[in-house]
Protein backbone atom coordinates (compact mmCIF):
# COMPACT_ATOMS: atom_id res chain seq x y z
CA UNK A 1 0.00 0.00 0.00
CA UNK A 2 2.75 2.35 1.04
CA UNK A 3 4.49 1.50 -2.21
CA UNK A 4 1.45 2.46 -4.26
CA UNK A 5 1.15 5.81 -2.54
CA UNK A 6 4.77 6.60 -3.22
CA UNK A 7 4.40 5.61 -6.89
CA UNK A 8 1.34 7.85 -7.16
CA UNK A 9 3.24 10.75 -5.60
CA UNK A 10 6.12 10.06 -7.96
CA UNK A 11 3.82 10.33 -10.99
CA UNK A 12 2.16 13.42 -9.55
CA UNK A 13 5.55 15.16 -9.30
CA UNK A 14 6.49 14.05 -12.83
CA UNK A 15 3.19 15.33 -14.24
CA UNK A 16 3.43 18.68 -12.45
CA UNK A 17 6.92 19.35 -13.84
CA UNK A 18 5.99 18.08 -17.29
CA UNK A 19 3.06 20.51 -17.27
CA UNK A 20 5.41 23.46 -16.67
CA UNK A 21 7.72 22.25 -19.45
CA UNK A 22 5.04 21.59 -22.04
CA UNK A 23 2.24 24.02 -21.24
CA UNK A 24 3.66 27.03 -23.17
CA UNK A 25 3.75 24.82 -26.29
CA UNK A 26 0.20 23.63 -25.71
CA UNK A 27 -1.11 27.16 -25.20
CA UNK A 28 0.58 28.28 -28.42
CA UNK A 29 -0.91 25.40 -30.40
CA UNK A 30 -4.39 26.10 -29.00
CA UNK A 31 -4.09 29.78 -29.84
CA UNK A 32 -2.90 29.01 -33.36
CA UNK A 33 -5.76 26.60 -34.02
CA UNK A 34 -8.54 28.70 -32.49
CA UNK A 35 -10.44 31.27 -34.52
CA UNK A 36 -12.93 32.57 -31.99
CA UNK A 37 -12.88 34.43 -28.73
CA UNK A 38 -10.53 36.82 -27.03
CA UNK A 39 -6.99 35.45 -26.93
CA UNK A 40 -6.14 36.83 -23.52
CA UNK A 41 -9.53 36.11 -21.96
CA UNK A 42 -10.17 35.25 -18.32
CA UNK A 43 -10.46 32.34 -17.92
CA UNK A 44 -8.09 31.34 -20.74
CA UNK A 45 -9.06 28.53 -23.08
CA UNK A 46 -7.08 25.34 -22.88
CA UNK A 47 -8.79 23.66 -25.81
CA UNK A 48 -9.13 25.09 -29.35
CA UNK A 49 -12.44 26.84 -30.06
CA UNK A 50 -13.82 26.18 -33.55
CA UNK A 51 -10.43 24.94 -34.73
CA UNK A 52 -9.24 25.64 -38.24
CA UNK A 53 -6.01 26.15 -40.11
CA UNK A 54 -6.89 29.67 -41.15
CA UNK A 55 -4.17 31.23 -38.94
CA UNK A 56 -1.59 29.03 -40.58
CA UNK A 57 -2.77 30.12 -44.01
CA UNK A 58 -2.45 33.72 -42.84
CA UNK A 59 1.07 33.05 -41.53
CA UNK A 60 2.00 31.62 -44.94
CA UNK A 61 0.56 34.72 -46.58
CA UNK A 62 2.25 37.43 -44.47
CA UNK A 63 5.72 35.91 -44.17
CA UNK A 64 7.77 34.13 -46.84
CA UNK A 65 7.46 30.94 -44.84
CA UNK A 66 8.77 28.65 -47.56
CA UNK A 67 11.83 30.85 -48.04
CA UNK A 68 12.51 30.80 -44.28
CA UNK A 69 12.00 27.06 -44.23
CA UNK A 70 14.32 26.54 -47.18
CA UNK A 71 16.97 28.72 -45.54
CA UNK A 72 16.74 26.76 -42.28
CA UNK A 73 16.98 23.44 -44.10
CA UNK A 74 19.96 24.52 -46.19
CA UNK A 75 21.83 26.06 -43.27
CA UNK A 76 21.26 22.94 -41.14
CA UNK A 77 22.19 20.57 -43.98
CA UNK A 78 25.40 22.39 -44.95
CA UNK A 79 26.46 22.76 -41.31
CA UNK A 80 25.93 19.04 -40.68
CA UNK A 81 27.74 18.00 -43.85
CA UNK A 82 30.81 20.16 -43.36
CA UNK A 83 31.00 19.51 -39.65
CA UNK A 84 31.00 15.75 -40.23
CA UNK A 85 33.63 16.00 -42.97
CA UNK A 86 36.04 18.42 -41.27
CA UNK A 87 35.64 17.26 -37.68
CA UNK A 88 36.06 13.58 -38.52
CA UNK A 89 39.12 14.46 -40.60
CA UNK A 90 40.55 16.31 -37.61
CA UNK A 91 39.58 13.61 -35.12
CA UNK A 92 41.14 10.72 -37.03
CA UNK A 93 44.85 11.67 -36.73
CA UNK A 94 44.31 12.77 -33.13
CA UNK A 95 42.95 9.33 -32.34
CA UNK A 96 45.10 7.03 -34.48
CA UNK A 97 48.28 8.67 -35.83
CA UNK A 98 51.52 9.49 -34.06
CA UNK A 99 52.87 12.82 -35.18
CA UNK A 100 54.79 15.84 -34.00
CA UNK A 101 52.63 18.50 -32.37
CA UNK A 102 49.78 16.14 -31.46
CA UNK A 103 49.62 17.30 -27.84
CA UNK A 104 49.76 20.93 -28.91
CA UNK A 105 46.89 20.57 -31.37
CA UNK A 106 44.81 18.66 -28.87
CA UNK A 107 45.46 21.35 -26.27
CA UNK A 108 44.44 24.10 -28.69
CA UNK A 109 41.19 22.33 -29.52
CA UNK A 110 40.40 21.89 -25.83
CA UNK A 111 41.24 25.56 -25.26
CA UNK A 112 38.41 26.65 -27.56
CA UNK A 113 36.01 25.13 -25.03
CA UNK A 114 37.06 27.57 -22.32
CA UNK A 115 37.48 30.63 -24.51
CA UNK A 116 34.66 33.17 -24.11
CA UNK A 117 33.07 32.17 -27.42
CA UNK A 118 29.68 33.80 -26.75
CA UNK A 119 31.01 37.13 -27.95
CA UNK A 120 33.07 35.88 -30.89
CA UNK A 121 30.34 37.20 -33.16
CA UNK A 122 31.54 40.78 -32.56
CA UNK A 123 34.88 40.17 -34.29
CA UNK A 124 33.54 37.43 -36.55
CA UNK A 125 31.22 39.97 -38.09
CA UNK A 126 34.26 42.06 -39.11
CA UNK A 127 35.94 38.93 -40.49
CA UNK A 128 32.86 37.88 -42.43
CA UNK A 129 32.51 41.40 -43.81
CA UNK A 130 36.16 41.46 -44.93
CA UNK A 131 35.74 38.06 -46.59
CA UNK A 132 32.60 39.39 -48.37
CA UNK A 133 30.49 36.65 -46.83
CA UNK A 134 27.73 38.90 -45.51
CA UNK A 135 24.31 37.72 -46.73
CA UNK A 136 25.66 34.30 -47.72
CA UNK A 137 25.02 30.84 -46.32
CA UNK A 138 28.79 30.39 -46.06
CA UNK A 139 28.95 33.34 -43.68
CA UNK A 140 26.32 31.77 -41.43
CA UNK A 141 27.79 28.27 -41.59
CA UNK A 142 31.59 28.59 -41.47
CA UNK A 143 32.02 29.75 -37.85
CA UNK A 144 29.86 26.85 -36.62
CA UNK A 145 31.43 24.05 -38.63
CA UNK A 146 34.36 23.09 -36.39
CA UNK A 147 33.62 22.54 -32.71
CA UNK A 148 35.70 20.94 -29.99
CA UNK A 149 32.80 18.81 -28.76
CA UNK A 150 32.32 17.20 -32.18
CA UNK A 151 36.04 16.51 -32.55
CA UNK A 152 36.22 14.98 -29.06
CA UNK A 153 33.20 12.74 -29.64
CA UNK A 154 34.54 11.48 -32.97
CA UNK A 155 38.05 11.05 -31.59
CA UNK A 156 36.61 8.78 -28.94
CA UNK A 157 34.72 6.82 -31.60
CA UNK A 158 37.87 6.35 -33.71
CA UNK A 159 39.81 5.17 -30.66
CA UNK A 160 37.39 2.27 -30.25
CA UNK A 161 38.12 0.78 -33.70
CA UNK A 162 40.38 -2.30 -33.33
CA UNK A 163 43.98 -1.65 -34.39
CA UNK A 164 44.09 -5.00 -36.31
CA UNK A 165 41.78 -3.60 -38.99
CA UNK A 166 44.10 -0.66 -39.61
CA UNK A 167 47.24 -2.80 -39.56
CA UNK A 168 45.74 -5.24 -42.05
CA UNK A 169 44.87 -2.40 -44.42
CA UNK A 170 48.38 -0.91 -44.10
CA UNK A 171 49.93 -4.28 -44.93
CA UNK A 172 47.77 -4.34 -48.06
CA UNK A 173 49.27 -0.97 -48.99
CA UNK A 174 46.22 1.22 -48.38
CA UNK A 175 46.91 4.93 -47.96
CA UNK A 176 45.77 6.79 -44.84
CA UNK A 177 43.02 8.43 -46.88
CA UNK A 178 41.70 5.05 -48.02
CA UNK A 179 41.87 3.71 -44.46
CA UNK A 180 40.01 6.77 -43.24
CA UNK A 181 37.26 6.78 -45.86
CA UNK A 182 36.81 3.04 -46.45
CA UNK A 183 37.42 1.56 -43.00
CA UNK A 184 37.16 4.15 -40.27
CA UNK A 185 34.18 6.24 -41.38
CA UNK A 186 31.80 3.29 -41.93
CA UNK A 187 32.73 1.87 -38.53
CA UNK A 188 31.94 5.09 -36.66
CA UNK A 189 28.69 5.70 -38.57
CA UNK A 190 26.51 5.60 -35.41
CA UNK A 191 28.62 8.38 -33.89
CA UNK A 192 28.48 10.39 -37.10
CA UNK A 193 24.70 10.09 -36.82
CA UNK A 194 24.79 11.34 -33.23
CA UNK A 195 26.93 14.35 -34.06
CA UNK A 196 24.84 15.00 -37.17
CA UNK A 197 21.52 15.06 -35.34
CA UNK A 198 22.79 17.21 -32.48
CA UNK A 199 24.29 19.60 -35.02
CA UNK A 200 21.15 19.74 -37.14
CA UNK A 201 19.03 20.82 -34.17
CA UNK A 202 21.68 23.31 -33.01
CA UNK A 203 21.97 24.83 -36.48
CA UNK A 204 18.20 24.98 -36.88
CA UNK A 205 17.90 26.79 -33.54
CA UNK A 206 20.77 29.23 -34.05
CA UNK A 207 19.31 32.67 -33.67
CA UNK A 208 21.81 35.48 -32.94
CA UNK A 209 24.47 34.76 -35.57
CA UNK A 210 22.17 34.32 -38.62
CA UNK A 211 20.32 37.48 -37.63
CA UNK A 212 23.66 39.31 -37.80
CA UNK A 213 24.93 37.86 -41.07
CA UNK A 214 21.67 37.92 -43.00
CA UNK A 215 20.34 41.42 -43.58
CA UNK A 216 17.42 40.80 -45.95
CA UNK A 217 14.22 39.19 -44.62
CA UNK A 218 14.01 36.65 -47.44
CA UNK A 219 17.41 35.26 -46.33
CA UNK A 220 16.34 34.60 -42.73
CA UNK A 221 16.05 31.11 -41.33
CA UNK A 222 12.85 30.33 -39.40
CA UNK A 223 14.42 31.00 -35.99
CA UNK A 224 15.01 34.62 -37.02
CA UNK A 225 11.98 34.97 -39.27
CA UNK A 226 9.53 34.04 -36.55
CA UNK A 227 10.61 37.10 -34.53
CA UNK A 228 10.44 39.22 -37.65
CA UNK A 229 6.82 38.09 -37.82
CA UNK A 230 6.25 39.37 -34.28
CA UNK A 231 7.91 42.69 -35.11
CA UNK A 232 6.08 43.37 -38.33
CA UNK A 233 2.58 42.05 -37.72
CA UNK A 234 2.51 42.55 -33.98
CA UNK A 235 -1.26 42.83 -33.81
CA UNK A 236 -2.23 39.32 -34.77
CA UNK A 237 -1.22 37.04 -31.93
CA UNK A 238 -2.90 34.02 -33.53
CA UNK A 239 -0.80 34.35 -36.66
CA UNK A 240 2.37 34.68 -34.58
CA UNK A 241 1.36 31.57 -32.65
CA UNK A 242 0.83 29.73 -35.95
CA UNK A 243 4.29 30.82 -37.16
CA UNK A 244 5.77 29.69 -33.85
CA UNK A 245 4.18 26.25 -34.18
CA UNK A 246 5.54 25.90 -37.70
CA UNK A 247 9.02 26.84 -36.47
CA UNK A 248 9.22 24.35 -33.60
CA UNK A 249 7.43 21.46 -35.29
CA UNK A 250 10.46 20.19 -37.27
CA UNK A 251 12.84 20.25 -34.27
CA UNK A 252 10.30 18.64 -31.97
CA UNK A 253 9.61 15.89 -34.51
CA UNK A 254 13.34 15.34 -35.06
CA UNK A 255 13.92 15.23 -31.32
CA UNK A 256 11.09 12.82 -30.52
CA UNK A 257 12.17 10.34 -33.18
CA UNK A 258 15.87 10.48 -32.32
CA UNK A 259 15.70 10.95 -28.56
CA UNK A 260 18.30 8.31 -27.76
CA UNK A 261 20.95 10.18 -29.77
CA UNK A 262 20.49 13.24 -27.58
CA UNK A 263 20.80 11.26 -24.39
CA UNK A 264 23.88 9.44 -25.74
CA UNK A 265 25.57 12.48 -27.27
CA UNK A 266 25.62 14.21 -23.91
CA UNK A 267 26.89 11.13 -22.20
CA UNK A 268 29.88 10.96 -24.55
CA UNK A 269 30.65 14.64 -24.21
CA UNK A 270 31.11 14.41 -20.43
CA UNK A 271 33.53 11.51 -20.40
CA UNK B 1 59.27 15.65 -40.82
CA UNK B 2 58.23 12.10 -41.52
CA UNK B 3 55.42 11.01 -43.76
CA UNK B 4 52.80 10.34 -41.09
CA UNK B 5 53.35 13.78 -39.56
CA UNK B 6 52.70 15.42 -42.92
CA UNK B 7 49.62 13.28 -43.42
CA UNK B 8 48.30 14.05 -39.96
CA UNK B 9 48.65 17.77 -40.51
CA UNK B 10 46.90 17.53 -43.88
CA UNK B 11 43.94 15.86 -42.19
CA UNK B 12 43.88 18.53 -39.51
CA UNK B 13 44.53 21.56 -41.68
CA UNK B 14 40.98 22.58 -42.73
CA UNK B 15 39.60 22.31 -39.19
CA UNK B 16 42.55 24.19 -37.73
CA UNK B 17 42.23 27.01 -40.27
CA UNK B 18 38.56 27.50 -39.36
CA UNK B 19 39.30 27.36 -35.65
CA UNK B 20 42.09 29.90 -36.07
CA UNK B 21 39.89 32.32 -38.02
CA UNK B 22 36.62 32.00 -36.10
CA UNK B 23 37.68 30.97 -32.58
CA UNK B 24 41.19 32.22 -31.83
CA UNK B 25 41.33 35.35 -33.96
CA UNK B 26 38.19 36.85 -32.31
CA UNK B 27 39.74 36.47 -28.86
CA UNK B 28 43.14 37.85 -29.84
CA UNK B 29 42.05 40.62 -32.18
CA UNK B 30 39.06 41.39 -29.95
CA UNK B 31 41.29 41.88 -26.92
CA UNK B 32 43.41 44.29 -28.93
CA UNK B 33 40.41 46.22 -30.27
CA UNK B 34 39.08 46.71 -26.74
CA UNK B 35 42.01 49.12 -26.21
CA UNK B 36 41.41 51.07 -29.43
CA UNK B 37 38.80 53.36 -30.94
CA UNK B 38 38.13 51.00 -33.88
CA UNK B 39 35.33 51.97 -36.21
CA UNK B 40 34.56 51.19 -39.80
CA UNK B 41 34.95 54.79 -40.97
CA UNK B 42 38.32 56.03 -39.68
CA UNK B 43 41.80 54.68 -38.94
CA UNK B 44 42.25 52.90 -35.62
CA UNK B 45 44.31 54.36 -32.81
CA UNK B 46 45.24 53.10 -29.38
CA UNK B 47 43.27 54.66 -26.53
CA UNK B 48 44.50 52.73 -23.51
CA UNK B 49 41.87 52.10 -20.87
CA UNK B 50 39.37 54.68 -22.18
CA UNK B 51 36.76 52.08 -23.16
CA UNK B 52 36.94 50.43 -19.76
CA UNK B 53 36.65 53.80 -18.03
CA UNK B 54 33.66 54.59 -20.21
CA UNK B 55 31.75 51.39 -19.49
CA UNK B 56 32.38 51.48 -15.75
CA UNK B 57 30.92 54.99 -15.69
CA UNK B 58 27.96 53.87 -17.77
CA UNK B 59 24.79 53.02 -15.86
CA UNK B 60 23.62 50.49 -18.42
CA UNK B 61 26.83 48.47 -18.15
CA UNK B 62 27.04 48.70 -14.38
CA UNK B 63 23.41 47.60 -14.02
CA UNK B 64 24.14 44.88 -16.53
CA UNK B 65 27.11 43.59 -14.58
CA UNK B 66 25.09 43.63 -11.34
CA UNK B 67 22.28 41.75 -13.07
CA UNK B 68 24.72 39.19 -14.42
CA UNK B 69 25.87 38.59 -10.84
CA UNK B 70 22.22 38.34 -9.71
CA UNK B 71 21.82 35.66 -12.40
CA UNK B 72 24.25 33.54 -10.36
CA UNK B 73 21.45 33.11 -7.80
CA UNK B 74 19.78 30.67 -10.15
CA UNK B 75 22.74 28.26 -10.25
CA UNK B 76 21.82 26.34 -7.06
CA UNK B 77 18.17 26.15 -8.19
CA UNK B 78 19.15 24.82 -11.59
CA UNK B 79 21.57 22.24 -10.20
CA UNK B 80 19.39 20.99 -7.35
CA UNK B 81 16.38 21.01 -9.66
CA UNK B 82 18.20 19.12 -12.41
CA UNK B 83 19.60 16.53 -9.99
CA UNK B 84 16.14 16.01 -8.47
CA UNK B 85 14.65 15.61 -11.94
CA UNK B 86 17.33 13.09 -12.84
CA UNK B 87 16.56 11.08 -9.69
CA UNK B 88 12.82 11.23 -10.53
CA UNK B 89 13.35 9.84 -14.05
CA UNK B 90 16.13 7.35 -13.19
CA UNK B 91 13.86 4.29 -13.12
CA UNK B 92 11.88 2.02 -15.40
CA UNK B 93 8.34 3.18 -14.53
CA UNK B 94 5.91 2.92 -17.46
CA UNK B 95 6.02 6.05 -19.60
CA UNK B 96 9.24 7.35 -18.07
CA UNK B 97 10.80 7.96 -21.48
CA UNK B 98 7.92 10.26 -22.30
CA UNK B 99 8.61 12.31 -19.17
CA UNK B 100 12.32 12.49 -19.98
CA UNK B 101 11.41 13.77 -23.43
CA UNK B 102 8.98 16.34 -21.98
CA UNK B 103 11.67 17.68 -19.64
CA UNK B 104 14.15 17.92 -22.50
CA UNK B 105 11.86 19.61 -25.02
CA UNK B 106 12.66 23.18 -23.82
CA UNK B 107 16.35 22.50 -24.53
CA UNK B 108 15.77 21.79 -28.22
CA UNK B 109 13.52 24.81 -28.72
CA UNK B 110 15.05 27.85 -30.37
CA UNK B 111 15.41 30.86 -28.10
CA UNK B 112 13.25 33.08 -30.31
CA UNK B 113 10.31 30.70 -29.96
CA UNK B 114 10.94 30.49 -26.21
CA UNK B 115 10.77 34.28 -26.09
CA UNK B 116 7.47 34.42 -27.96
CA UNK B 117 5.84 31.66 -25.91
CA UNK B 118 6.88 33.05 -22.55
CA UNK B 119 5.83 36.48 -23.73
CA UNK B 120 2.34 34.98 -24.05
CA UNK B 121 2.58 33.34 -20.62
CA UNK B 122 3.74 36.52 -18.89
CA UNK B 123 1.13 38.67 -20.65
CA UNK B 124 -0.99 40.69 -18.21
CA UNK B 125 -4.08 38.71 -19.18
CA UNK B 126 -2.01 35.57 -19.68
CA UNK B 127 -2.27 32.16 -18.12
CA UNK B 128 0.19 32.83 -15.31
CA UNK B 129 -1.85 35.73 -13.97
CA UNK B 130 -5.05 33.72 -14.39
CA UNK B 131 -3.69 30.86 -12.29
CA UNK B 132 -2.33 33.17 -9.61
CA UNK B 133 -5.47 35.31 -9.33
CA UNK B 134 -7.71 32.23 -9.30
CA UNK B 135 -5.67 30.73 -6.48
CA UNK B 136 -5.88 34.19 -4.82
CA UNK B 137 -2.09 34.39 -4.57
CA UNK B 138 -2.23 37.87 -6.08
CA UNK B 139 -5.07 40.39 -6.00
CA UNK B 140 -4.59 42.00 -9.39
CA UNK B 141 -2.84 40.83 -12.58
CA UNK B 142 0.91 41.42 -12.42
CA UNK B 143 2.84 43.05 -15.27
CA UNK B 144 5.61 40.50 -15.18
CA UNK B 145 7.80 41.88 -17.95
CA UNK B 146 6.84 45.53 -17.53
CA UNK B 147 7.80 45.77 -13.85
CA UNK B 148 11.40 46.84 -13.46
CA UNK B 149 12.07 44.64 -10.42
CA UNK B 150 10.20 41.52 -11.59
CA UNK B 151 11.30 41.42 -15.24
CA UNK B 152 14.84 40.26 -14.45
CA UNK B 153 13.55 37.38 -12.33
CA UNK B 154 11.16 36.37 -15.10
CA UNK B 155 14.09 36.21 -17.51
CA UNK B 156 16.04 34.16 -14.98
CA UNK B 157 13.10 31.78 -14.70
CA UNK B 158 12.92 31.33 -18.47
CA UNK B 159 16.69 30.75 -18.64
CA UNK B 160 16.29 28.10 -15.97
CA UNK B 161 13.33 26.55 -17.79
CA UNK B 162 15.49 26.22 -20.90
CA UNK B 163 18.49 24.78 -19.05
CA UNK B 164 17.08 22.23 -16.58
CA UNK B 165 16.64 19.41 -19.10
CA UNK B 166 20.20 19.67 -20.31
CA UNK B 167 21.69 19.26 -16.85
CA UNK B 168 19.12 16.55 -16.09
CA UNK B 169 20.55 14.42 -18.90
CA UNK B 170 24.09 14.97 -17.58
CA UNK B 171 23.04 13.85 -14.09
CA UNK B 172 20.99 10.97 -15.47
CA UNK B 173 24.06 9.60 -17.26
CA UNK B 174 26.07 9.92 -14.04
CA UNK B 175 23.35 8.23 -11.97
CA UNK B 176 23.22 5.31 -14.36
CA UNK B 177 26.97 4.89 -13.99
CA UNK B 178 26.64 4.30 -10.22
CA UNK B 179 27.09 0.51 -9.78
CA UNK B 180 23.83 -1.14 -8.67
CA UNK B 181 25.60 -3.51 -6.26
CA UNK B 182 26.68 -0.57 -4.09
CA UNK B 183 23.02 0.21 -3.48
CA UNK B 184 22.23 -3.46 -2.88
CA UNK B 185 25.04 -3.80 -0.35
CA UNK B 186 23.86 -0.69 1.48
CA UNK B 187 20.28 -2.01 1.46
CA UNK B 188 21.45 -5.25 3.06
CA UNK B 189 23.13 -3.15 5.74
CA UNK B 190 19.75 -1.55 6.39
CA UNK B 191 20.32 1.88 4.83
CA UNK B 192 17.10 3.58 3.72
CA UNK B 193 16.59 5.48 0.48
CA UNK B 194 17.52 8.82 1.95
CA UNK B 195 20.74 7.49 3.51
CA UNK B 196 21.68 5.75 0.27
CA UNK B 197 21.17 8.97 -1.66
CA UNK B 198 23.44 11.02 0.62
CA UNK B 199 26.06 8.38 1.38
CA UNK B 200 26.38 6.73 -2.02
CA UNK B 201 24.80 8.72 -4.87
CA UNK B 202 25.99 12.20 -3.94
CA UNK B 203 29.64 11.23 -3.31
CA UNK B 204 29.70 9.24 -6.55
CA UNK B 205 28.20 12.18 -8.43
CA UNK B 206 30.61 14.76 -7.06
CA UNK B 207 32.68 15.16 -10.26
CA UNK B 208 29.50 15.63 -12.32
CA UNK B 209 28.10 18.09 -9.80
CA UNK B 210 31.35 20.06 -9.98
CA UNK B 211 31.42 20.18 -13.78
CA UNK B 212 27.72 21.05 -14.08
CA UNK B 213 27.94 23.77 -11.44
CA UNK B 214 30.86 25.43 -13.18
CA UNK B 215 29.11 25.22 -16.57
CA UNK B 216 26.00 26.64 -14.98
CA UNK B 217 27.90 29.53 -13.38
CA UNK B 218 29.49 30.39 -16.72
CA UNK B 219 26.14 30.16 -18.51
CA UNK B 220 24.53 32.44 -15.92
CA UNK B 221 27.26 35.07 -16.25
CA UNK B 222 27.01 34.96 -20.04
CA UNK B 223 23.21 35.02 -20.36
CA UNK B 224 21.90 37.54 -22.87
CA UNK B 225 19.85 35.83 -25.60
CA UNK B 226 16.80 35.46 -23.37
CA UNK B 227 17.01 39.19 -22.62
CA UNK B 228 16.96 39.95 -26.33
CA UNK B 229 13.85 37.89 -27.05
CA UNK B 230 11.89 38.82 -23.91
CA UNK B 231 12.55 42.46 -22.97
CA UNK B 232 15.44 43.82 -25.08
CA UNK B 233 16.89 45.25 -21.88
CA UNK B 234 13.76 47.10 -20.76
CA UNK B 235 11.77 48.26 -18.85
CA UNK B 236 13.98 51.29 -18.18
CA UNK B 237 17.16 49.29 -18.88
CA UNK B 238 16.48 47.19 -15.78
CA UNK B 239 17.09 43.83 -17.48
CA UNK B 240 20.42 44.57 -19.13
CA UNK B 241 23.01 41.90 -18.48
CA UNK B 242 26.72 42.49 -19.05
CA UNK B 243 26.77 40.56 -22.32
CA UNK B 244 23.47 42.02 -23.45
CA UNK B 245 25.18 45.39 -23.11
CA UNK B 246 28.03 44.10 -25.29
CA UNK B 247 25.55 42.79 -27.85
CA UNK B 248 23.51 45.99 -27.79
CA UNK B 249 26.53 48.30 -28.10
CA UNK B 250 28.40 46.17 -30.62
CA UNK B 251 25.62 45.32 -33.02
CA UNK B 252 22.86 47.84 -32.52
CA UNK B 253 25.04 50.91 -31.94
CA UNK B 254 28.19 49.68 -33.73
CA UNK B 255 30.41 50.69 -30.79
CA UNK B 256 32.62 47.66 -31.16
CA UNK B 257 35.52 48.58 -28.84
CA UNK B 258 33.12 49.34 -26.01
CA UNK B 259 31.32 46.04 -26.57
CA UNK B 260 34.62 44.16 -26.59
CA UNK B 261 35.78 45.89 -23.40
CA UNK B 262 32.50 44.82 -21.75
CA UNK B 263 32.92 41.24 -22.94
CA UNK B 264 36.51 41.17 -21.62
CA UNK B 265 35.24 42.16 -18.20
CA UNK B 266 32.75 39.27 -18.37
CA UNK B 267 35.54 36.89 -19.37
CA UNK B 268 37.64 37.95 -16.40
CA UNK B 269 34.68 37.33 -14.09
CA UNK B 270 34.07 33.96 -15.73
CA UNK B 271 37.64 32.80 -15.29
CA UNK B 272 37.84 34.06 -11.72
CA UNK B 273 34.55 32.59 -10.56
CA UNK B 274 35.12 29.29 -12.36
CA UNK B 275 38.46 28.90 -10.59
CA UNK B 276 36.88 29.71 -7.22
CA UNK B 277 34.14 27.14 -7.86
CA UNK B 278 36.61 24.43 -8.79
CA UNK B 279 38.69 25.04 -5.69
CA UNK B 280 35.61 25.11 -3.48
CA UNK B 281 34.19 21.90 -4.94
CA UNK B 282 37.48 20.00 -4.78
CA UNK B 283 38.96 20.94 -1.42
CA UNK B 284 41.34 17.95 -1.60
CA UNK B 285 43.27 19.32 -4.56
CA UNK B 286 45.55 22.30 -4.04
Amino acid sequence: MNNRVSTALHYLALCAIALVCVFPFWWTVVTALSTEGNIFAFPPTFWPKSPSLVNFEEAFRVIPFFAFFKNSVLIAAFTVFWKLVLCSMAAYPLARLRFKGRQLVFGLILATMVLPSEVNFLVNFITVTKLSLVDTYAGVILPNVVTAVAILLLKQAFEEVPQDLIDAARVDGASEWIIFTRIMLPLVAPWLATVGILTAVEAWNEYIWPSIVMSRPDEFPLSVGVLYLRGTFGSSTRVIAAGTVLTVLPTLAAFLFTQRYFMRGMDGAVK
Amino acid sequence: MNRSTVQAWLFLAPALVLLAVFSFWPVGYGSYLAFTDYSLVRPTSFVGLDNFRYIFNNDMFVTGLENSLVFLLMVPFVQIGALSLAVLVNNQLPGIRLFRAAFYVPVVTTVSVVGIMWGFMFHEQGTLNYVLTTLRLVNAPVGWLSDDTLALFCIMFVTMWRGLGWYMVMYLAALQAVPADMHEAAMLDGANRWQRFWKITVPMLKPTIAVCSVLSVLAALKAYQEVDVLTQGGPMNSTFTALYYAYDQGLKHLKLPRALAASMVVSVFCIGIAMLCLRWLQPGKK
